[in-house]
C-alpha cells in the first residue's frame, strides 16, 4: 500500500457523503415498508352502518350485533337499573364521562340518547376483551360490592350497566359509546349520528 | 489407489472450505470444564428443540392456511386426514412448551452459577433477546389455529401497545393492519412466525455460541478453568467438548426424549396447560371466553400485568420485568459467581425469587378475582425487589473463599450407603415370627415400617440443613 498523496479529507468527505446518501435512500425505501403494515384501502372501506330492530327486545334483555367487526351491545335497561346507576357516582372514576370516548348525545349520566336504551362498543377499554353482561345483584364470585354491570373476565375491570368503569381496576375510561341515532322509535342505526346532533 | 484419491479429493475440500479448523475450534479443541452436572444439559436440549421446531414447523406450513376463513379447519384437517399430521402438530405444540421449560431452566442455571457476570455479560444479553423472540415466536404462532384463545390472547397483547401514550394507537393499529384483531393480523404474524423471527433466531443462537466460545464455559464452581493451564497451554481441568460432551448430552438428549414423547403420546393437551380447550373452538369476535388466560410460559408476566391497577403502569410492569434481566450483569455488585460461594442473602433472595416466579406463573392461570389480585401484588413486589434491591444486598455479602481449582462433588454412588442408612433410620422391622436375625429378611424393603422418631430425626436433621446450606 501506497499511503503517499492519499487525500483523506477528500476520503472522509466522500464516506460521510454516500453514508448520508444510503441513509436518505433507506429512509425513503422505509416508507412503503412501513406503510404496506397499515390497514389495506379495503379494510378502511369495511365500516357501513348497521341497522338494528329494537322493537322485540324485552326489557332487561341485552342484543350483541357485530359493527367494524367489534361487538355492539344494545341493553334495555329496567327503571331500577337507572335508579342504582344514580347511586355508584363516588365509586366510579369517570362518572360525568369527561375523559371518555362518546357522542356528545350520550355524554349524560345514563351515557345514552334515551335512557332505557344503552349501546355501547362491548370492548373493554384495558385491553379489548369482550366484558360479560353480569346483571344480577351481589353474586358470590363478585361479592356484596356488585350491583349489576359488565364484568371483563380477562382482568377483573368492573364497570356499571352505563358502562362507566369503577375506580381500582385496570380499565383507564369507560366503554367507548359508538355512534348511532334512532330513525324510529324502535330502528337504531350503529355507525352515524343524525345531522342535527353533529352540528350542536 | 483409491485411498488417495479419496484423501486428495479430501484435501481439495479443505483448501477451500475450512471445516476441520471450524470442528476442532468449537468442538474437538473447545475446552469446557470437566464439572458440568444436570443443570448444563438445557443449552444442547434447547438447541434440539429448536430443531424440532424448525423440521416440524416446516411440515406444518404445507397443510396449514394462513386465512381467517381458513385456518381453523385447515388445523382439524391437520389432526385428522393428513397422515401424521397429529403427530407433526402435537410435536410442535408441545415443542413450544418444552422449550420454555427447558429456557428457564438455562436461565436459572445462569443466575444460579453466576453465568452472566464478567466476562460473559454479552453472552447473557444475547440469550436474553433469544428468549424475547422465542416470546415473540410462540406469541405469534399461538394466533395461528384461530381458535377463541389464539383471538382473545392476541386481541389483549396488541392492545398492550395502544396503552403507549400519544403514539399507542396508531402503533397497534400498525400492527394489526386493521380495527380489529382479523384476516390481515393473522396473515401477518403467519409471515413473522415462519419466516422473520425464526431468521432472528437462527442468527440469535450463532452469537450466542460465538461469543460462549470466545470467553469459554463457565461452571458450576464459578471460576475460570484458564486460570490454571498445563505445559501444553490446555486448562488442567478442561475437557475437550468433543467426545466428553457430546456424549453426556446424548444421555441427556435419550432422558429429554422419553419425556417429550410420554407427553406426546399420552398427554398433548397437558390439561389445557399447553393446548387450552378454549382453543378448540373456532375464533368469535363477538364472544370473549368466560376465562382468559395466557400459555403457561407468559403466566408469571400475565400475572404482574393484572396486578397493577393502571393501564399504562400494568405494561411498563409487565415489560419491565423483562427488561430487568437484561440489566441482571450490572445490577448484582457481588464478583463471586457461583451460589455454592456466594453469601447467605443471595441464597434467600434467589430461593424468593423462585417462589415468585411460580406463585405468579400459577396466579396467571387463575381468574382475577380480588384476593388472588393481593397475593399477586406481594409477588410482583418481590419479583422486582429481587431485582432492583440487588445493588445493596449484594454488597452485604459475605462470600465464602473460592477455591483455585474445580472441585469434586459426592457421585450418586458414594452417596448410597448413607442413603440407606437413613431409610433404616426412618423406618423399623415389622414385629413378626420370623427369623429376625436374617440379614436378607432385615434388609428386605417390605418388612419394614416407618418408624415416626427417626421420621422427625431425620427431618430436623434435613432442616438444619437446608438452613445451614442457606448461611
Amino acid at each position: 500500500m501506497i499511503n503517499e498523496g492519499v487525500d483523506k479529507s477528500k476520503r472522509q468527505f466522500l464516506t460521510s457523503a454516500l453514508t448520508v446518501v444510503g441513509a436518505i435512500g433507506t429512509g425513503y425505501l422505509a416508507v412503503p415498508f412501513l406503510s404496506q403494515m397499515q390497514p389495506s384501502v379495503k379494510a378502511m372501506a369495511a365500516g357501513a352502518p348497521v341497522e338494528v330492530d329494537i322493537s322485540k327486545m324485552e326489557t332487561g334483555q341485552l342484543i350483541r350485533v357485530a359493527w367494524r367487526g367489534k361487538p355492539v351491545w344494545i341493553l334495555n335497561r329496567t327503571s331500577e337499573v337507572l335508579e342504582t346507576l344514580k347511586t355508584l357516582d363516588k365509586k366510579l372514576r369517570d362518572p360525568l364521562s369527561q375523559e371518555s370516548m362518546q357522542p356528545e348525545s350520550s355524554k349524560n349520566p345514563v351515557r345514552s340518547i334515551k335512557p332505557e336504551i344503552f349501546v355501547a362498543v362491548g370492548l373493554c377499554t384495558h385491553l379489548g376483551c369482550s366484558p360479560t353482561f353480569r346483571p344480577e345483584i351481589a353474586p358470590s364470585d363478585l361479592g356484596d360490592d356488585w350491583k349489576g354491570g359488565f364484568f371483563c373476565p380477562c382482568h377483573g375491570s368492573w364497570f356499571d350497566l352505563a358502562g362507566r368503569v369503577f375506580q381500582g381496576v385496570p380499565a383507564p375510561t369507560n366503554l367507548e359509546i359508538p355512534p348511532y341515532r334512532y330513525v324510529t322509535d324502535t330502528l337504531i342505526i350503529i355507525g352515524e349520528e343524525s345531522t342535527a346532533e353533529k352540528s350542536a | 489407489m483409491k485411498i488417495n484419491r479419496f484423501a486428495q479429493c479430501g484435501n481439495w475440500m479443505l483448501d477451500r472450505f475450512p471445516i476441520t479448523k471450524f470442528w476442532n475450534e468449537h468442538m474437538a479443541h473447545y475446552y469446557a470444564p470437566k464439572n458440568f452436572n444436570f443443570w448444563y444439559f438445557f443449552g444442547s436440549l434447547a438447541l434440539l428443540v429448536l430443531v424440532n421446531q424448525f423440521i416440524t414447523g416446516i411440515l406444518l406450513t404445507m397443510n396449514y392456511k394462513p386465512d381467517a376463513k381458513l385456518a381453523f379447519d385447515s388445523v382439524e384437517y391437520i389432526m385428522r386426514d393428513v397422515s401424521w399430521g397429529w403427530l407433526v402438530r402435537y410435536m410442535h405444540s408441545t415443542g413450544a412448551s418444552a422449550f420454555f421449560i427447558v429456557i428457564y431452566l438455562h436461565m436459572f442455571r445462569g443466575i444460579m452459577y453466576g453465568s452472566f457476570k464478567k466476562p460473559r455479560e454479552l453472552i447473557w444479553i444475547f440469550g436474553m433477546l433469544l428468549f424475547v423472540c422465542l416470546m415473540a415466536e410462540a406469541f405469534m404462532g399461538y394466533l395461528l389455529p384461530w381458535g377463541q384463545m389464539s383471538y382473545w390472547g392476541a386481541q389483549v397483547i396488541i392492545s398492550l401497545f395502544s396503552a403507549i401514550p400519544v403514539i399507542g394507537d396508531d402503533l397497534s393499529l400498525w400492527v394489526r393492519g386493521d380495527y380489529v384483531v382479523s384476516d390481515a393480523t393473522l396473515n401477518r404474524f403467519f409471515a413473522f412466525h415462519v419466516i422473520a423471527v425464526p431468521l432472528a433466531l437462527v442468527m440469535l443462537v450463532f452469537m450466542h455460541i460465538v461469543a460462549l466460545h470466545e470467553v469459554g464455559s463457565n461452571n458450576p464452581d464459578g471460576i475460570e478453568i484458564k486460570d490454571s493451564k498445563d505445559p501444553w497451554g490446555h486448562p488442567v481441568d478442561g475437557i475437550p467438548f468433543h467426545p466428553y460432551y457430546t456424549v453426556k448430552d446424548i444421555v441427556g438428549v435419550a432422558v429429554f426424549l422419553i419425556f417429550f414423547a410420554t407427553v406426546i403420546f399420552y398427554m398433548p393437551e397437558m390439561g389445557g396447560y399447553f393446548l387450552e380447550h378454549a382453543n378448540f373452538i373456532p375464533a368469535d369476535p363477538m364472544k370473549t371466553p368466560e376465562h382468559i388466560a395466557p400459555v403457561w410460559y407468559f403466566t408469571p408476566f400475565y400475572a404482574i400485568l393484572r396486578a397493577i391497577p393502571d393501564k399504562f403502569a400494568g405494561v411498563i410492569g409487565m415489560g419491565g420485568a423483562i427488561v430487568v434481566l437484561f440489566l441482571l450483569p450490572w445490577l448484582d455488585r457481588n464478583p463471586v459467581r457461583s451460589i455454592r460461594y456466594r453469601g447467605g442473602v443471595y441464597k434467600k433472595a434467589l430461593a424468593l425469587f423462585v417462589i415468585s416466579f411460580l406463585v405468579l406463573g400459577y396466579l396467571g392461570t387463575q381468574p382475577a378475582t380480588p384476593s388472588a389480585t393481593i397475593v399477586a401484588r406481594i409477588f410482583t413486589a418481590i419479583y422486582f425487589g429481587f431485582f432492583l434491591l440487588m445493588p445493596i444486598y449484594t454488597r452485604w455479602e459475605k462470600t465464602k473463599p473460592l477455591p483455585k481449582q474445580l472441585t469434586d462433588q459426592p457421585e450418586l454412588e458414594d452417596q448410597l450407603p448413607a442413603l440407606i442408612a437413613t431409610f433404616d433410620e426412618m423406618t423399623e422391622l415389622k414385629p413378626t415370627t420370623s427369623e429376625i436375625g436374617d440379614p436378607a429378611f432385615r434388609s428386605n424393603f417390605f418388612n419394614r415400617r416407618p418408624n415416626p422418631e427417626g421420621i422427625l430425626n431425620v427431618m430436623t436433621r434435613l432442616a438444619k440443613r437446608v438452613k445451614g446450606s442457606l448461611d
